[in-house]
């Protein structure tokens, strides 16, 4: 579904994604994890144009991503941390997102409704908690029963309750065939969610395995301490 | 002021109506085909009137004192080759008629009326149009001039002439004439205790008011404006000038009122209103200038150094670009008591003085004076850092010309 | 592009420092015209006042707005939509909600205690510098990813035009005052918004004093309308520049 070659992209003199080429196909959850500064960001942000490589190409099917604006109208993102206007209410919040896709109709309202949303939606967004703000920004990204979700560390700022929520939600739109990109360093998420992990340190991909060939070749049962073992391997201390 | 010319000519008019005056008509069924007939046949004292018409006849020549009056609609046409009427005889009057198209002359000073060598004479209500001078007076005196409109075309200074041009003449009254369109508006030199009152003299192509060694006259309630130049009163003393307005003359060599040699006169409750100089002085001494407006002015006021002993009191400066410029390095004149509204001193003991002196001369002011193009710079906040610096540690601008009881309020005196 | 107007546009107008700036601009010209002598030295005050404060707030303000949104703006980039559609909307919005609140804080009192030409002119170069600053805070902010180094830089350009550019002028005023000095005068002044915001006022308020210049091109320059096309076309180069330059760097730019 979403095909990447020969990605690179430097700031200044730091390479940042060095020569990375990747396949994905519908219906899986990716796990991306690395240490911070490996590049993880970077790479998401290619996928929904806010970061112009330097070389390669990303497609999704056909289409080149990094010069069709129209192929984001089947990406959702989530980004990890979010400020908001602060006078605007939440209700124009959502009423402006939609507003980008004006032929949208069959809005997914799903997580508004789970999350409590729609109970304070005449909110200004300024009043909001963290928290709050999160399960905004984690709604927005579903609204449009996108074929593509980036989720940038979607738990991070969440509560346990709110957290489960999102993962369920998450494993719904795998059934439905979407592909999902989720960064994070919280080993119990990709042990839940995790069909692939891509590992990336300093730029460069250390591996790209599905969850049970991480589990056949280290030999343990929980994919945590196989991915720990294999991290190791791969140069990460 | 009871002018010794009132007296003559009321003198005059009793006589012309008591003796047997006679009345001869000009146009009409019953009239005579000419006013120069008319005139021939008139004896001193008698009245011609004409009736409405247009008359091409060459120039009339009044050469004894009778009263040439016009009804509604006389219209005399000179199609530009002579002057229109000459007056040679005391007490004469024309009064009424529209003169058009004198002609231009290199050699001769061709006017609508020309007066020569009379006395006691009256111009009044004349129409004066397309003539190379208006109202041309020498060496008269006793005459009045009165609500005559002159409307002239000039063009190049060479070629044109002005609108009332008195020259060695005495005792004359000029008033409620409008002049338009001709070299200088009024024209004195060598005139002596005459006055200027009421009249309007705008868009001329020098000077609203040309004066020059004119002694003990007085102008009053004129209106100059749109003048190439403005007002120009040279080398001469004793004049008054009050309740007139200088406005909108504007140019580089442009003034309000330019004084040259002016000596021991006084300048009165003027409205000095948007010229590029309001006041300019040069070499004048001992003369007053108070309770005068000087509102958006280029330049207020421009004194040079070689004036010495004047005042400049209880006037007003308001919204000018610059209030004084000078050239002085000394200052030898009076500033004080005027009211400056870029002044921003205090008034502690509430008696309406400033409290510190104004320093009328700023620093940008002396910048431009030798960078004129420095003008651009006009209202630049760096130029008023430069200012205020300038204000609290004098060191360029000349700290003699000060007005040490500047007012607090805009002061309130009459102008016209 | 209206929608993303619409709302940069009611998140600024409520801004506290956005209310405070037109309650400012109020009290001032108000207080200015009603306990001022003259209305002619009220607008002389506020056009030193226009021509300092209103660079100041729009280039501070829009910076600042800028970085603030940036996260915001970078949801809205990931949403099917051209990049320029994004920027232009908050270029609007942001300088048009700052060009009301000054009309509201310059424009009522204008209007109710002085109409003449020269109030008038100083209300539209107002709106002018609004637009042209914001434009040029767009600019800085877009070339420098560090917010504190991007007010920074915001702030010496203001200080540089409102301030030290008009020496630069006369210290070469100064230092070539022995040359004919008429075409380059107007060259500089085409230089500095600014100051072309200023001369588009002096066309209407100190035009006696203009009219004292000798050259023959500045007496064409300010006694018809030549002088103003003359301002107005380079004070719109001043806004189209620095717009298209951010919208070019934007773009192109990774967020």
């Amino acid at each position: 579904m979403i095909h990447i070659s020969g990605l690179n992209k430097s700031f200044g003199k730091q390479t940042v994604l060095n020569d990375i080429s990747l396949e994905f196909s519908g219906g899986k959850v990716i796990c991306l994890i690395g240490p911070n500064g490996s590049g993880k960001t970077t790479l998401i942000k290619c996928l929904l144009g806010l970061v112009i490589p330097d070389r390669g190409i990303v497609k999704m099917d056909t289409r080149d991503m990094l010069k069709d604006w129209t192929c984001r109208n089947a990406v959702g993102y989530m980004p990890q941390i979010l400020r908001f206007p602060e006078q605007i209410r939440m209700k124009s919040v959502f009423e402006l997102i939609k507003d980008f896709r004006s032929d949208f109709q069959n809005y997914d309202e799903e997580l508004i409704e789970s999350l409590g949303l729609n109970l304070i939606m005449q909110k200004k967004m300024g009043t909001l908690s963290g928290g709050t703000r999160q399960k905004v920004s984690a709604a927005l990204a579903f609204l449009f029963r996108p074929s593509v979700l980036v989720l940038d560390e979607p738990t991070s700022g969440l509560d346990p309750v709110a957290s489960e929520k999102l993962k369920n939600k998450i494993r719904k739109e795998r059934q439905r065939g979407a592909l999902t990109f989720i960064t994070t360093h919280n080993m119990s998420e990709v042990e839940e969610l995790a069909d692939n992990v891509v590992f990336i340190v300093d730029g460069k991909i250390r591996f790209y395995k599905s969850v049970d060939t991480i589990m056949n070749e280290t030999g343990e049962m929980k994919i945590g301490r196989g991915l720990a073992k294999l991290m190791e391997a791969n140069g990460y201390a | 002021m009871l002018n010794p010319a009132y007296i003559i000519i009321l003198f005059a008019l009793l006589i012309s109506f008591s003796s047997n005056a006679v009345k001869i008509h000009v146009g009409g069924s019953d009239g005579l085909a000419s006013i120069r007939e008319a005139v021939m046949k008139a004896k001193a004292g008698d009245t011609v009137l004409v009736r409405a018409g247009v008359y091409m006849e060459g120039s009339i020549v009044l050469n004894k004192g009778i009263v040439l009056l016009a009804e509604k609609g006389v219209e005399i046409d000179a199609q530009g080759k002579e002057p229109l009427i000459v007056i040679r005889a005391d007490k004469s009057v024309v009064k009424g008629f529209t003169l058009k198209n004198s002609g231009y002359s290199d050699i001769a000073e061709i006017a609508g009326i020309r007066l020569e060598n009379v006395k006691a004479c009256r111009v009044e209500d004349n129409y004066l149009y397309n003539n190379f001078f208006g109202i041309y007076l020498s060496n008269s005196s006793y005459c009045i001039l009165r609500n005559n409109v002159i409307h002239g075309f000039a063009r190049t200074e060479t070629s044109s002439g002005n609108g009332i041009h008195l020259w060695k003449s005495d005792h004359n009254t000029v008033l409620g004439n409008k002049i338009k369109g001709h070299r200088d508006g009024i024209y004195f030199e060598f005139v002596k205790n005459s006055s200027i009152i009421n009249n309007i003299s705008e868009d001329n192509l020098r000077y609203g008011l040309h004066f020059m060694f004119s002694d003990n006259d007085v102008y009053r309630y004129n209106i100059f404006r749109r003048n190439g130049s403005g007002v120009a009163v040279m080398y001469t003393r004793d004049v008054e000038m009050s309740f007139n307005r200088f406005e909108h003359n504007w140019g580089s060599a442009s003034y309000g009122l330019l004084l040259k040699d002016i000596s021991k006169s006084q300048i009165r409750n003027n409205m000095f209103l948007r010229n590029t100089t309001g006041l300019y002085m040069e070499g004048s001494h001992s003369t007053i200038i108070e309770q005068n407006d000087f509102r958006e002015n280029g330049w207020a006021l421009r004194i040079l150094g070689d004036c010495y002993n004047d005042t400049i009191t209880s006037n007003n400066f308001i919204g000018n670009s610059f209030d004084v410029a000078t050239n002085a390095v000394r200052n030898m004149n009076y500033f004080y008591s005027n009211y400056w509204d870029k002044y921003t001193g205090y008034d502690l003991n509430k008696d309406g003085t400033g409290d510190i002196s104004y320093y009328p001369v700023s620093l940008y002011s002396k910048i431009t004076e030798e960078n004129p193009y420095a003008l651009m710079m006009l209202h630049s906040f760096f130029i008023d850092l430069l200012n205020q610096t300038e204000k609290l540690l004098p060191s360029i601008t000349p700290d003699q010309f000060l007005d040490a009881l500047p007012k607090m309020k805009k002061l309130m005196h009459d102008t016209y | 592009m209206l929608k993303v107007f619409s709302y940069v546009f009611q998140e600024v107008f409520r801004n506290r420092m956005l209310v405070f700036y037109s309650l400012f601009l109020f009290l001032l010209s108000s207080g200015l015209f009603y306990f001022g002598a003259d209305s002619s030295k009220a607008v002389v005050s506020l056009l030193h006042v226009v021509l300092l404060v209103v660079p100041l707030l729009c280039i501070v303000f829009a910076t600042i707005h800028y970085y603030n949104s940036l996260e915001f703006i970078e949801l809205l980039l990931a949403q099917p939509v051209p990049r320029r559609r994004i920027f232009t909307g908050e270029y609007l919005g942001l300088s048009v909600a700052m060009t009301l609140a000054l009309l509201t804080g310059l424009g009522l009192p204008v209007l109710f205690w002085d109409t003449s030409a020269a109030s008038l002119f100083l209300l539209a170069m107002g709106v002018m510098l609004t637009f042209i600053f914001t434009s040029i805070a767009f600019f800085a902010s877009v070339s420098s990813t560090d917010k504190s180094k991007g007010i920074g830089t915001a702030l010496i350009i203001w200080f540089y035009y409102a301030v030290i550019f008009d020496g630069l002028v006369l210290l070469v005023l100064h230092y070539f005052s022995d040359y004919p000095l008429e075409k380059v005068v107007l060259v500089l002044t085409t230089l500095n918004p600014i100051d072309l915001a200023r001369v588009f006022v002096l066309l209407k308020l100190d035009t006696s004093a203009l009219m004292g210049y000798t050259g023959s091109l500045f007496q064409s320059f300010f006694g018809t309308i030549w002088g103003i096309l003359f301002s107005l076309f380079f004070l719109l180069l001043w806004l189209v520049i620095p717009l298209w330059l951010s919208i070019r760097i934007f773009t192109r730019k990774d967020l």
